[in-house]
């Protein structure tokens, strides 16, 4: 009995400090493909600014922004980051909950599309992705006739449905089974996959409409969380699988795994940087500005990210696999951190 | 008088003497008595091969993960001739600056220093290249040895730095040499380099201590379990004060003051249910109703406790019935005729008698919340966090959460500190099993 009574006191007293401390270090939430570089960035600011390090959690962008545009306050995150740009639908969340941000551009990534090395490298176009993903396509007969389920079994099914629908040469690709693994919703990865292989591949198959949203539920593309370690470990199991992720993740995995060469360029951080690889998207970091000043050590960490010694060319974020900004969108960055 | 219970073996009309069966019947019970032995004898072998297949995998995954893990133990470090300008760290008064030494380039220090090894290095991406051999955080480590010690060597002295984690991959064999250089992350350049510090024996494997004495860190070479360790800590021992209490207080209302009737069976049958509810959905509560309610902070081992508390409640009311339930009546029937109240019997009597049962219970609930990684996701305990917590409101993570954290790390020296991470996680449960096990032996009453 005695022992509940004095248990019971110090629950009671943990309530008491947990519900009144104040928060003294900033919290981050967000994707998982800018997670490595936010953490690199935290923790060289823990070793050299004073200030506590950043608690970083990798919710995925979706999640992140969710939790980001939720309110103000010490128990609502500082900073969410993104491998995509907000939504509109999001913006207008933190609107309502009168989240006022900053957006900064980090840096660029690409959005990988690999195989094993004990596989083929693929030399496809953008188009190949969208016909072997989407959930229904029209023509599969080649006689004109409506969309229907997709119906394509293997690469080189695709291959002839691609090159008789763009009227372009067929690229080789091996009969081997579709299998591809692609993000799950929440990721920024797939929003970025949408945008810029689904879409875009969708209009080089001349393909109008909004067939492209819809992915394949038959087996042929396979959501995987968001563990990349996991993919790539699945990719060396089995040399016919392919999976998307981030230009980092294929950047440490280059002895296990190879990149697939999208509408003739190679995956590399100078076409990232050109913006030649049809993959290439920018990476986000959104600040809450009222946490500016109330959370102590939101402005330096900014100036530690945003800046030339980790973003640059000879920044300590490139050997992690991040591709620098071009000299104009780094001055925009540089000027942007006056506004908090 | 005559006895009819053996009326089976005897048969009438020959003299009340025991007659031997016919061949036939002995054929038959033969043969019966065959198959029922290889039935039996079948039943024995699948039970057999269960367990082997059982130990099998048990095996292969051991062997899995110490194979993959026991190299984490070592951790290789190169030897750098260091001189450091004691003039830019010290103040007036020939103490260590804080404020100086924090915005001294140590990790420039370490780098020029190593470089002096290699004099025919001159190219600016070379030099950079060959930089990158040690660890990024070699700087921040020398920092920290000078600021502990508190004086600053004068001269040039030999420090040994930690190698980057390609390196000590390298070091280790678990860097494939011969393959083609565009898929190395260490590069021929670097090998060479690699090569001659082997030659002049300026690296070395030593014992990993960092793992042991760090939290998290994005260099798998400075990442360590303590934070992990202490955040399962404070976790957990908020978990056991809050569950244990209760779960007794509720155990024992529900054996011996509830009345019977609907309300109680209710309340049964839902402690039952709650002990199978899938741990994800407790973490669900705990940000509904701990976090967005009371607006407790995110990451805290004390919400943390608090969820797991919840998971555990139900395993702990359930083994405390039964211990109780184990007490013979006797007891309590002696207690109440003696002239105790309830109240007495309850807690003088049945429970220090079920108290063995109890803690064995408690003890697995607790082993089963130190594995849980799920309900801690969404309160925010499944995060980077670098400073060890010292409070249960510090954020901080836990050891399955920190185990899940790296094997999702991209760097490959992550792979193998996470398999350590998981020998160390394994280790911690089998002691509590073997605690429960020891302490049911030493305190078990038989009746």
């Amino acid at each position: 009995m005695r022992f509940s009574i004095i248990s019971a006191g110090v629950v009671a007293g943990m309530l008491v400090a947990g519900g009144a401390q104040a928060r003294d270090q900033i919290s981050i939430v967000g994707s998982s493909t800018v997670y490595p570089f936010a953490t690199i960035v935290a923790e060289k600011f823990g070793q050299s600014s004073g200030f506590k390090t950043p608690v970083i959690e990798s919710t995925g962008t979706g999640g992140g922004m969710k939790l980001f545009c939720k309110g103000i306050g010490v128990e609502h995150p500082d900073i969410t980051n993104a491998s995509r740009a907000m939504k509109s639908s999001e913006a207008k969340l933190c609107q309502e909950a009168g989240v006022e941000f900053q957006e900064f551009i980090v840096g660029n990534d690409g959005v990988a599309v690999s195989n094993s090395l004990a596989g083929q490298k693929f030399n496809i176009s953008i188009a190949h992705i969208a016909a072997a993903l989407a959930a229904e396509l029209p023509d599969q007969g080649y006689g004109g006739e409506g969309a229907k389920a997709n119906g394509l079994k293997t690469w080189a099914d695709v291959d002839a449905y691609v090159a008789k629908a763009t009227g372009s040469a067929a690229s080789g690709l091996p009969a081997q089974p579709l299998q591809i693994m692609v993000p799950p919703p929440t990721s920024g990865t797939r929003d970025a996959m949408g945008e810029l292989f689904m879409k875009a591949g969708w209009k080089k198959l001349g393909l109008d409409g909004d067939g492209y949203k819809k992915l394949r539920e038959d087996g042929a593309a396979i959501e995987v969380g968001e563990n990349d370690s996991l993919i790539i470990e699945k990719l060396v199991a089995d040399k016919d699988m392919f999976g998307i992720f981030g230009y980092s993740f294929f950047d440490q995995n280059r002895d296990k795994v190879q990149s697939s060469v999208l509408d003739g360029v190679e995956l590399n951080f100078e076409n990232i940087a050109s913006y030649k690889y049809p993959g290439a998207r920018p990476l986000f970091v959104y600040v809450k500005k009222q946490h500016v000043g109330v959370i102590p050590g939101m402005k330096e960490f900014i100036n530690e990210f945003v800046s030339e010694k980790a973003m640059g060319m000879d920044g300590y974020l490139f050997p992690a696999g991040l591709v620098p900004l071009s000299e104009d969108d780094f001055a925009k960055q540089m000027a942007a951190k006056n506004s908090l | 008088m005559n006895d009819h219970s053996n009326s089976v073996s005897s048969s009438p009309g020959a003299s009340g003497l025991y007659s031997a069966p016919t061949d036939v019947r002995m054929a038959h019970i033969a043969a019966g008595l065959k198959k029922r032995r290889a039935a039996s004898k079948r039943l024995r072998f699948y039970g057999i091969m269960a367990i082997v297949t059982a130990i099998g995998f048990l095996c292969i995954l051991l062997t899995t993960i110490i194979s993959n893990g026991y190299t984490a133990l070592q951790q290789t470090e190169v030897a750098v001739v260091i001189e450091v300008p004691a003039g830019e760290i010290l103040d007036d008064a020939g103490a260590i600056d804080a404020e100086k030494s924090r915005n001294f380039n140590w990790a420039g220090l370490v780098k020029r220093s190593f470089r002096k090894e290699f004099p025919e290095v001159t190219g600016m991406l070379e030099q950079r290249s060959l930089g990158e051999l040690l660890s990024a955080n070699a700087g921040y480590d020398l920092r920290l040895q000078i600021e502990d010690a508190g004086v600053v060597p004068t001269g040039p002295v030999t420090y040994w730095v930690k190698a980057s984690d390609d390196v000590d991959m390298l070091m280790k064999g678990r860097m494939d040499r011969t393959i083609d250089e565009k898929m190395r992350r260490i590069k021929d350049d670097q090998l060479v380099w690699f090569d001659k510090t082997v030659a002049k024996d300026n690296i070395r494997l030593v014992f990993n201590s960092t793992f042991f004495t760090m939290a998290d860190s994005r260099e798998p070479e400075s990442a360590g379990v303590l934070g992990a360790i202490v955040g399962s800590a404070l976790a957990l021992i908020v978990t056991v004060v809050l569950a244990l209490p209760l779960a007794v207080m509720a155990a024992v209302y529900l054996e011996y003051f509830a009345p019977p009737g609907r309300l109680t069976d209710f309340i049964e049958v839902n402690v039952n249910n709650l002990a199978a509810v899938p741990s994800i959905v407790f973490g669900l509560l705990g940000l509904a109703v701990f976090l967005g309610f009371f607006g407790m902070p995110r990451s805290a081992p004390l919400v943390g406790g608090m969820v797991l508390a919840l998971m555990t409640l139900p395993t702990i009311i359930i083994a405390t019935r039964a211990s109780i339930r184990a007490v013979p009546s006797s007891i309590r029937d002696a207690a109440l005729g003696l002239g105790a109240s309830p109240m007495q019997t309850a807690l003088d009597h049945i429970l220090p008698l079920a108290a063995p049962g109890i803690l064995t219970g408690t003890i697995i609930g607790i082993a089963q919340a130190l594995g849980e990684t799920a309900p801690l996701i969404m309160i925010g305990m499944v995060a980077f966090i670098v400073d060890v917590p010292t409070s249960f409101t510090d954020p901080a993570t836990a050891l399955p959460v920190q185990i899940f954290i790296w094997s999702d790390s991209a760097e490959r020296a992550f792979y193998e500190r996470s398999s350590l991470a998981i020998m160390v996680l394994l280790l911690f449960l089998i002691s509590m099993n073997l605690a429960a096990v020891m302490l049911r032996r030493k305190f078990e009453k038989k009746w």
